[in-house]
């Protein structure tokens, strides 16, 4: 199964970044909740957790039934009350903010649920009678996570494959560690594989040693849930340098080992997104004395949440905005980083070079997608790399179902999780057409 | 999962989550919405005569930035013709055969009372709940509280109830009387089945201090109303208890007063209420609110090894005594967790001012210290203290034998010396 972390892990340096409530302080705030009528904070969460009523029920000590209504929404409610962006879901939506008031702490109040029926081992659901039907699942991220998890409510036997060694996707190896750290996401996936009947096949890489076709054949559905691919480059001279690295590969291996920070006084990010905000944050956390975001837009028009970009500046990140750089030089190892400066329609203006020092460079400026990998399905269409499905997942391909990243392109966990579990109902009802039920 | 269908004198009902007689259950729409959410039965919003209505009818009392915290009303019963109220219980009968539909009544004559018993039960009532409670506008009339502080009435009109229904008859009693016990107990002798209790308390919610007008202003003047929510639940639950121990009494309890969760509901079972009503607070946030009764009810019969709701009806009762029959050598003393303590000393000011200067501020700490020679165990400290556990009272074994007060002046057991009494 999943490969067991090295208890050195450079992401263990991180303290939380959000504190979690103590008792009176949750039942406090949750005594705040209007429990607001056809409630905004509901109709903002992708799952759709029943937000006012899991609040009550934490006012009133009903901490048990709290935490099982919002698993019934979103069986991945534990880390995603730690790394959902509350600011612009839930949270952002709650009427207070109307009151210039401020919101209810909802991803806090989720995670004292959810934290205690992970303390007290409290599980809630049992896997559906047998129907004799196989789902296979691509990838072990919080998509496939949450299908296989309904999958099995239904009584569905679920394999996942995996090509890497280690479970829980980018929420375990991509989400910043002041977060959310990598054993905590194992915890969960195992939690959730605890209701049974889910075979986890690590190390396999779908497309090699097992086809497409091959799934295809031996089982009755399969679920997309394979994420986003390697880095993006920029395709400039001296990217190959040691210390010119992929933001989300440095990440990983920083959450899941020990990297050398020894020798890094100054890093560059590059990007404007929310993967160079937290890079940013990161290589700050870990010590680096100078960090700067380099971006080739303007402030207001970066894509990174502004929630997370106060904290960033706060945490002493610099930036240099409207830039772009058109070479890493060094002798055997990044130093520099050539720039220049970009007009408002993202041109350089000439003459505008400037040079900045980096030891370390993170290029956190997009992912690839991996929908090619199901370009030879007829019947599955492709669209830049992502795959295109219907409201409930389906490709159009019988059989063949995705969810998450690979098809929304890159969102976040509880966006994968609400579509892993679509997927899951969509695959259900097509498998058991005409079937009965055990 | 623990089964939580009752039996309330014969009306049975797949939960204890009654709506009161009240605006939540004023007509056949609403309460089928509510049994949707969950609400195991519905008493319907009072039949009688229909009356006309104040405007404005509430008022609402804040306690400490809490809106709502108790409430009042002077509305009367229900406002619309008997003939819809009447088809609207057939209707709603036949979506939720289950849920059994209490029909509250209150009218005048023998005559009255025979001729909309019948049309109540063929409508398809599954039980009748007699309205001596309704402590304002109604009572002017010699009905409501005017038949509830009257034991004989109460007994002689319970009396025509019992005779004329064919379904189990519940007396809903007012608490606006000095003893419980002798209105309980006419009930009992006219044969009702059950009582529902408590009805709202006479009240003025508070006053308009600019106009000069108490509230709830119907322009420029007010009357008393009937005080209900989360407020009165501590009388209440005396007035249940009251009843549920008295020896000759026995009849089933239908708790209603202040009910906002399934804490308090266990609470109301506990001191022997098979079902609880509810009113004021699906007034204020919904039916919804039935969700977490529901769960949470299930939660605690779960952690506590209850499979059935009778197992726990009435469980402290045994333990609710009088006065003269605890143990006065029972003894403990406040310990203050220094490691939890959070220097507050709201427990010096209370303990100084409001009990037996007994704790004491120290020159090189924040944490107080306690004077255990001096301290009675009164509690106040604890009650006052922020920090969790932090407060706790300790008992201590002071070498005396358990003595009640009984014991002492009938059977001269010895009591340990007063503290604190110099
Ligand atoms: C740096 C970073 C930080 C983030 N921070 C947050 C955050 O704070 N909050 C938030 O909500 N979201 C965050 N996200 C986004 C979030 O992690 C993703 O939206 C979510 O993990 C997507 O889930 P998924 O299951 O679709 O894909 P993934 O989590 O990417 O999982 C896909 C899995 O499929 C496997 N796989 C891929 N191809 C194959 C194949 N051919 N065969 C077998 N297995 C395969 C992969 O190894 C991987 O384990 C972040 C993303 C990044 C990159
Ligand atoms: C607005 C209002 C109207 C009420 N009308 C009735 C009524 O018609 N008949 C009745 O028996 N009780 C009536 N009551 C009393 C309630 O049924 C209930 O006994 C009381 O409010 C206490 O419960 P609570 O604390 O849950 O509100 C009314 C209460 C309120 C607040
Ligand atoms: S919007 Fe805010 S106040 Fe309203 S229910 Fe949601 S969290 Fe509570």
């Amino acid at each position: 199964m999943t490969a067991p972390l090295p208890a050195q892990r450079s992401e263990t340096a991180f303290a939380d970044f959000k504190l979690p409530l103590m008792r009176d302080a949750a039942v406090a705030e949750a005594n705040r909740c209007l429990f607001c009528s056809d409630a905004p904070c509901v109709n903002a969460c992708p799952t759709h957790i029943d937000i006012p009523q899991f609040i009550r029920k934490i006012a009133t000590d009903n901490v048990r039934s709290s935490a099982k209504t919002i698993f019934e929404s979103n069986i991945l409610g534990m880390s995603c009350a730690r790394v959902c962006p509350v600011e612009v879901l839930c949270v952002g939506a709650c009427v207070y903010n109307d009151l210039e008031q401020p919101p209810i702490a909802i991803g806090k109040l989720q995670r004292y649920a959810t934290d205690m029926a992970f303390e007290k081992n409290w599980r809630f659901f049992e896997a559906g009678k047998p129907t004799g039907k196989k789902v296979a699942l691509i990838g072990a991220g919080p998509a496939s996570l949450a299908a296989a998890h309904e999958l099995r409510r239904l009584g569905h036997a679920c394999t996942i494959f995996e090509k890497r060694a280690t479970i829980g996707g980018l929420n375990t190896f991509g989400v910043a560690p002041y977060k959310m750290k990598a054993d905590r996401s194992l915890t969960e996936a195992e939690w959730v594989l605890a209701i049974g009947g889910i075979e986890v096949k690590t190390g396999v890489t779908v497309g090699e040693q097992v086809t497409l076709q091959q799934l295809e054949q031996q089982f009755d559905a399969v679920f997309v849930g394979a994420g986003l691919g390697a880095d993006s480059a920029l395709g400039i001279p001296g990217e190959n340098l040691p210390g010119v690295y992929g933001a989300v590969a440095w990440i990983e291996h920083m959450k899941l080992t020990k990297a050398d920070m020894s020798a890094v006084k100054s890093a560059v990010i590059v990007g404007g997104g929310n993967t160079a905000i937290d890079a940013s944050r990161e290589t700050r956390g870990l010590g680096v004395r100078s960090v700067t975001m380099l971006y080739r837009g303007t402030r207001e028009g970066m894509s990174g949440y502004q929630h997370e970009w106060s904290a960033a500046l706060e945490e002493g990140v610099g930036t240099a905005w409207q830039s772009l750089p058109i070479a890493f030089e060094g002798t055997g190892r990044v130093q520099r980083v050539k720039c220049v400066k970009l007009d408002a329609s993202k041109r350089p203006i000439a003459g505008t070079e400037f040079t900045i020092e980096a030891d370390l460079v993170l290029l956190a400026i997009g992912q690839a997608k991996l929908g090619d990998m199901l370009g030879s399905l007829a019947g599955v269409s492709v669209h830049k790399g992502i795959v295109k499905v219907d409201a409930h997942g389906f490709t159009g391909r019988a059989k063949w179902y995705a969810g998450g990243d690979c098809t929304n392109g890159g969102k976040e966990v509880v966006n994968a999780a609400a579509e892993g579990k679509a997927a899951a109902r969509a695959i259900d009802a097509a498998i058991m057409k005409g079937a009965a039920r055990a | 999962m623990p089964d939580l269908s009752t039996n309330t004198g014969g009306i049975h009902s797949p939960n204890p989550f009654w709506l009161a007689s009240a605006p939540p259950a004023n007509s056949g729409l609403q309460i089928q919405r509510a049994f949707e959410a969950g609400w195991g039965g519905a008493v319907w919003k009072t039949l009688g005569t229909p009356i006309q209505n104040v405007s404005s009818r509430f008022g609402g009392h804040t306690i400490g930035g809490v809106r709502g915290a108790g409430f009042n009303n002077i509305e009367l019963i229900t406002d619309r013709s008997i003939e819809t109220n009447l088809r609207e219980i057939t209707e709603t009968k036949k979506l939720f055969p289950k849920n059994p539909i209490i029909v509250s009544l209150m009218v005048e004559t023998e005559a009255e009372w025979k001729d909309l018993i019948k049309r109540s039960i063929d409508a398809g009532g599954d039980g009748l709940e007699l309205n001596f409670g309704c402590p304002h506008g109604m009572c002017e009339r010699g009905m409501g509280s005017a038949v509830g502080q009257e034991p004989k009435i109460n007994e002689r009109i319970t009396g025509w109830a019992v005779q004329y229904s064919t379904v189990p008859v519940l007396v809903k009693l007012t608490p606006n009387v000095s003893d419980i016990i002798p209105h309980g107990m006419a009930a009992k002798r006219g044969g009702a089945h059950g009582v529902s209790l408590i009805n709202t308390i006479k009240s003025i919610i508070g006053v308009d201090i600019d106009r000069f007008v108490p509230n709830p202003r119907v322009g420029l003047a007010s009357t008393n109303g009937g005080y209900c929510g989360s407020a009165v639940k501590p009388i209440a639950l005396h007035m249940v208890a009251a009843l549920a121990r008295h020896k000759e009494f026995g009849l089933p309890i239908s708790g209603i007063g202040g009910v906002c969760n399934w804490r308090d509901a266990v609470e109301f079972m506990l001191l022997g209420s098979s079902t609880v009503q509810v009113c004021t607070e699906v007034m204020l946030r919904g039916y919804r609110i039935v969700e977490d009764m529901i769960d949470g009810l299930q939660e605690y019969m779960r952690s506590h090894g209850f499979d059935r709701v009778d197992q726990m009806v009435g469980k402290a009762v045994p333990a609710f005594s009088e006065w003269g029959e605890l143990d006065l050598n029972y003894e403990t003393v406040a310990k203050i967790d220094a490691d939890k303590c959070i220097g507050c000393q709201l427990c010096v000011a209370a303990c100084h001012d409001g009990a037996h200067q007994c704790i004491h501020p120290q020159q090189d700490s924040r944490v107080p210290r306690v004077d255990e020679s001096e301290c009675v165990g009164c509690n106040l400290c604890q009650i006052v203290c922020p920090v969790p556990e932090c407060i706790s009272l300790v008992p201590v074994n002071n070498g005396f034998k358990p003595a009640t007060w009984n014991e002492h002046v009938h059977q001269g057991k010895p009591l340990r010396p007063k503290k604190g009494a110099h």
